[in-house]
């Protein structure tokens, strides 16, 4: 019996260091360098002390289950900062980074957003990787009326006025994927599995995808939606399920797996004998980086919907790779010659130029002002066009690009729009949201609003 | 690069202007070969059809390269085949070796929608091949997904086809054309085909030939067709059960072998000894990781025999984590001997400590484990059931583990001593046996195991440093289901809870069905608290 009693405990103890590791609070801050004491009354008002540098918040998991993805996101925004600095910073004034670790712990996240915010009074926040730790920090910025820039492409339904988005929202990844797949080129797929890990993005990135496709005509009958746990290893009944529903009729899959379970599900897949111009996989979440890790063989001709490719060939493209590359030899950042760019990466980095942009038309690091100069900003981005800040929805205007897996872990582009589309956070396709309108200009005001807040005189 | 692409505009316009002489057989082959190299998909589409009614063996040579690869284009526009090992080039139209190739090679863009093209092209050269095993392999093909283009093709093949195993799939894929066929006896014939392939897929379109139509009538005149169609249904139906319930215990089997390869250290370091021994996980991890660095190795030093990697990964892994094992045990464990609370705190930090070196050692991000060659791919006994080289091979491997395992414990003196420790530590203290000294060696033993358990995780899915935190909680859970102080529990254990989740999943899912199974074994602990394997005597009152 006792061993029992101690095995639940030693359970409850494996629980616990798998959700929530102990954050060692890693503020990189170098010794604040004694600002001009700001005035003792605007104390909320970061804008008052305009001699010291310019405080810029970067809020990514360095440790725990997100810190593979979200550690070179942290990178490319002090390679960003350090670029600017080195062009003189901002209206004069250094930017000077300060880096937290919320350690892949979500309410840790609305913590060090609050301490950025209070504490540090940071001008900007660039962070957070999940859906769920953005909808953690959501009231954060709204209370405190912060700037959040948000780099990684999402399940949309959301607009905020403190949050600018600098991903993809659905309608600028996984729609066009689906109408990819279903052209002749991409295979004239009549049957779809949805194929997710059990959470909030793949759940409402599949609703929607739902709706779409029955929008153009598939039946339920002919869509398949599959969820599994975390972390799940196993997937030989899922792929014979997948084999066995493919039968009669040109069969695609559209995976939101999330980061590790990737690896087994492709393994499988290749091991049953489905290649990829049978039974095309389009990921959204599957690109350089994940791939660095990965025996890519069994991929090669397996798809990816981003906005980004680090093999997407322009000049803009090759700087910010050279740059990159640089960057990481002078940081000797592990990994050296072997590391990626990716598509978080080019939409950080994007993200923060555009602010930079924004707070030298402002004049100022004063939210308020800037994020009004944010709106409509352009910039001739790495993705090979010129994105802009669209000023009502806070998104940006992307091109969607559809490649092909090499046996070299890149992209081969096969598919792309013809230039940046406009992003739909509220979709069209979904009853509940089709309504919805988030626009941030006079007269409607407002995130997800069916009628103008202001009314029409 | 501005040289490479000048020099290929070069060549671009050489494919025009060969095409605009006069050419002779060879030239025009050697054209075709050409426009491979073309960026505008269209054309190569063109090129690659055009070459599929090429007689020449070298149009099937060169179709091939272009499938897996291989193909090169040097800067004047001449095809070249590189060998898959050595990487050596010969000419794809003569077959003679080409020396060293002047200038950028370029490898020609090959993408799903040109692979669909390729596919049955292919198929169809081969068809004519004078190898039965390849019109055999080629045939098959074929019947994955039949193309209207190349039924004459195909039916030229059959008529002239000698093998019987050709010459079915062949009418395999000929039905679902023949099915639409005028002549009555043509259509009975395909769907009797359809019937033999055992093939789900045809379920879909032999239900449509007993459809009723909207003016109250069959769609299919005749009745005999008819008859022929509902029996060929049921007969797959019928198939199909037989290879769900087969195909459902094999992968039963094959996540019970996971498991089992995850548990088995444990069952000695816990089972056994009663260690509560949560850095279990991160000697699978090392066990990975030894896999990994034995990749390395022969990479670097022979990498002509990369695919035998795993005959050093397995001894590596074992001897590593043994040597760590035992470290641990003389160096923190031995002295929290009954100290259950104590040694689990302990055993925690080490995990932790462990999983931060790998990390500083070989970084935060995943590493890269290749299944060899030999483990690629799967043989497929009867239609739909499937089994993959890796998953058999684990099984075998984790057969022969605890042979061995129980060849130590039962037939040696180590596992004697062991037997004796487990039962009554003081008495076999008394005795004469050198308790501290097997303590250490069990341990030892134990992490081996972990280790040789992580060699196979490898080859399943992911390595990184947090690879060990995924199966702690479900090693736990195999030995106390199967009963703490006995490894035969852990067997039965494992492969059972590997069958009763697999037999779930299909009705319950992924998710579900793991609650599912997370609940059976509470309410089984609940119902008995000692697993289903209980040590007897005294020692288990203890």
């Amino acid at each position: 019996m006792r061993t029992i009693e101690i095995l639940a405990s030693s359970a409850l103890v494996a629980l616990a260091c798998g959700c929530s590791q102990p954050a060692p609070a890693a503020t990189q801050q170098p010794a604040a360098p004694a600002a001009a004491p700001a005035a003792p009354a605007a104390a909320a008002e970061p804008v008052k002390d305009d001699k010291g540098p310019i405080k810029v918040g970067i809020l990514h998991s360095l440790s725990g289950t997100m810190a593979i993805s979200e550690t070179s996101l942290k990178d490319v925004a002090l390679m960003a900062i350090e670029e600017i600095n080195a062009k003189g910073g901002l209206l004069g004034r250094k930017l000077e980074p300060v880096v937290v670790d919320p350690a892949s712990n979500w309410p840790l996240f609305a913590e060090k957003a609050r301490e950025l915010l209070t504490k540090d009074k940071v001008s900007v926040v660039f962070g957070c990787w999940t859906s769920v730790s953005r909808k953690s920090v959501l009231p954060v910025f709204e209370e405190l009326n912060g700037l959040l820039f948000y780099p990684v492409q999402y399940e949309g339904e959301e607009s905020s006025y403190n949050v600018f988005y600098t991903g993809a929202a659905p309608n600028q990844q996984a729609i066009p994927a689906v109408e990819y797949l279903m052209s002749k080129e991409g295979g004239a797929a009549k049957r779809f599995v949805l194929l997710g890990t059990d959470y909030v993005y793949p759940r409402t990135t599949n609703k929607i995808l739902r709706y779409f496709l029955q929008s153009k005509g598939v039946a339920d009958a002919d869509i398949m939606e599959k969820y599994t746990p975390f972390g799940h290893s196993d997937y030989q009944t899922i792929v014979a399920d997948v084999k066995k529903f493919s039968a009669g009729k040109r069969t695609a899959v559209i995976s939101t797996i999330n980061g590790d379970s990737n690896v087994p599900f492709y393994k499988e897949l290749g091991n049953q004998g489905i290649k990829a111009e049978e039974i095309p996989v389009v990921a959204f979440s599957v690109g350089e980086e994940e791939l660095r890790g990965i025996d890519t063989k069994p991929l090669v001709g397996q798809l990816a919907a981003w906005n980004y490719f680090m093999s997407i060939d322009n000049p803009v493209n090759k700087a910010f790779i050279a740059k990159w590359m640089a960057y990481v030899k002078k940081a000797n950042l592990p990994g050296g010659d072997k590391r990626v760019t990716n598509d978080p990466m080019e939409a950080t980095y994007t993200g923060i130029n555009m602010w930079a942009q924004a707070v030298t038309q402002a004049g100022t690091t004063d939210v308020d002002a800037v994020r009004q100069a944010v709106g409509g900003q352009t910039l001739n981005t790495p993705s090979g066009f010129v994105e802009e800040m669209d000023a009502k929805n806070h998104h940006l205007h992307k091109p969607v690009y559809i490649g092909e897996v090499q046996a070299d872990g890149q992209f081969q582009i096969v598919w792309k729009t013809a230039g940046p589309i406009r992003a739909m956070p509220w979709s069209p396709y979904v009853p509940d949201s089709a309504k919805k309108v988030a626009d941030w200009t006079y007269p409607w005001l407002c995130g997800n609003c069916t009628d103008p807040k202001i009314a029409a005189k | 690069m501005r040289t490479s692409v000048k020099q290929w505009m070069v060549a671009a316009c050489l494919c025009l202007s060969m095409t605009k002489s006069v050419l002779a057989q060879d030239d025009e082959l050697a054209q075709l070969a050409c426009d491979l190299g073309a960026d505008d998909h269209e054309l190569l589409q063109a090129a690659v059809e055009r070459l599929g009614r090429r007689p020449e063996p070298a149009a099937l040579h060169i179709l091939e390269a272009l499938r897996d690869g291989t193909l090169r284009l040097d800067v004047h526009g001449r095809a070249l085949i590189a060998d898959k090992q050595t990487g050596a080039l010969r000419d794809a139209l003569t077959g003679q070796a080409a020396g060293a190739a002047d200038g950028v090679l370029k490898t020609p863009l090959v993408n799903n929608s040109l692979r669909r093209t390729l596919t049955p092209t292919i198929a169809e050269l081969q068809l004519r091949s004078a190898d039965a095993a390849t019109r055999l392999a080629a045939a098959d093909s074929l019947s994955k997904g039949s193309d209207e283009k190349l039924v004459p093709a195909m039916r030229a093949a059959l008529a002239r086809e000698p093998d019987p195993a050709v010459r079915k799939l062949l009418r395999v894929a000929l039905a679902l054309i023949d099915v639409t066929s005028s002549d009555p006896r043509q259509r009975i014939a395909a769907v009797r085909a359809m019937r033999d392939s055992g093939d789900i897929g045809f379920k879909v379109r032999l239900a449509t030939l007993l459809e009723r139509g909207s003016d109250g009538k069959y769609r299919e005149p005749e009745a005999a067709v008819r008859n022929a169609a509902g029996e060929a249904i049921s007969t797959i139906e019928n198939q199909e059960l037989v290879t769900r319930v087969l195909r459902d215990l094999f992968y039963g089997l094959s996540l019970g072998s996971v498991l089992l390869l995850a548990a088995l250290g444990l069952a000695i370091t816990f089972g056994l000894m009663r260690v509560i021994n949560m850095a279990h996980g991160e000697m699978l991890m090392l066990g990975a990781y030894a896999t990994y660095v034995a990749q390395l190795t022969f990479q670097k030093y022979a990498p002509a025999a990369l695919d035998w990697y795993l005959a050093l990964a397995v001894p590596l892994a074992f001897c590593t984590c043994m040597a760590i094992g035992m470290l641990l045990e003389r160096s923190v464990i031995r002295f929290l001997y009954g100290r259950p609370l104590e040694t689990l705190l302990a055993t925690w930090g080490i995990s932790l400590i462990l999983i931060q070196t790998v990390r500083l050692l070989f970084g935060a991000q995943n590493v890269s484990v290749a299944n060899p060659s030999w483990l690629a791919g799967a043989i497929e006994p009867m239609t739909g059931v499937v089994l993959p080289y890796n998953r058999l091979a684990t099984i075998a491997f984790v057969t022969a583990v605890v042979l061995l395992l129980a060849f130590v414990l039962n037939r040696t003196s180590l596992g004697l001593s062991v037997r004796a420790i487990t039962q009554n530590r003081a008495m076999a203290g008394c005795m004469g046996i050198p308790t501290a000294r097997i303590d250490m060696l069990t341990f030892g033993l134990g992490s081996g195991i972990a280790g040789l358990g992580g060699v196979a995780l490898s080859q399943l899915g992911n390595v990184g440093p947090e690879l060990g935190q995924l199966y702690i909680v479900d090693s736990f859970m195999v030995v106390v289901v199967g009963g703490v102080g006995k490894v035969v529990g852990s067997v039965v254990a494992a492969l059972g809870l590997g069958e009763v989740n697999k037999l779930l999943e299909p009705f319950a899912g992924a998710v579900l069905g793991k609650i599912l199974v997370l609940g059976f074994v509470v309410l089984f602990i609940q119902r008995r608290p000692q697993g289903l394997f209980a040590l007897k005597g005294r020692a288990a009152e203890s």
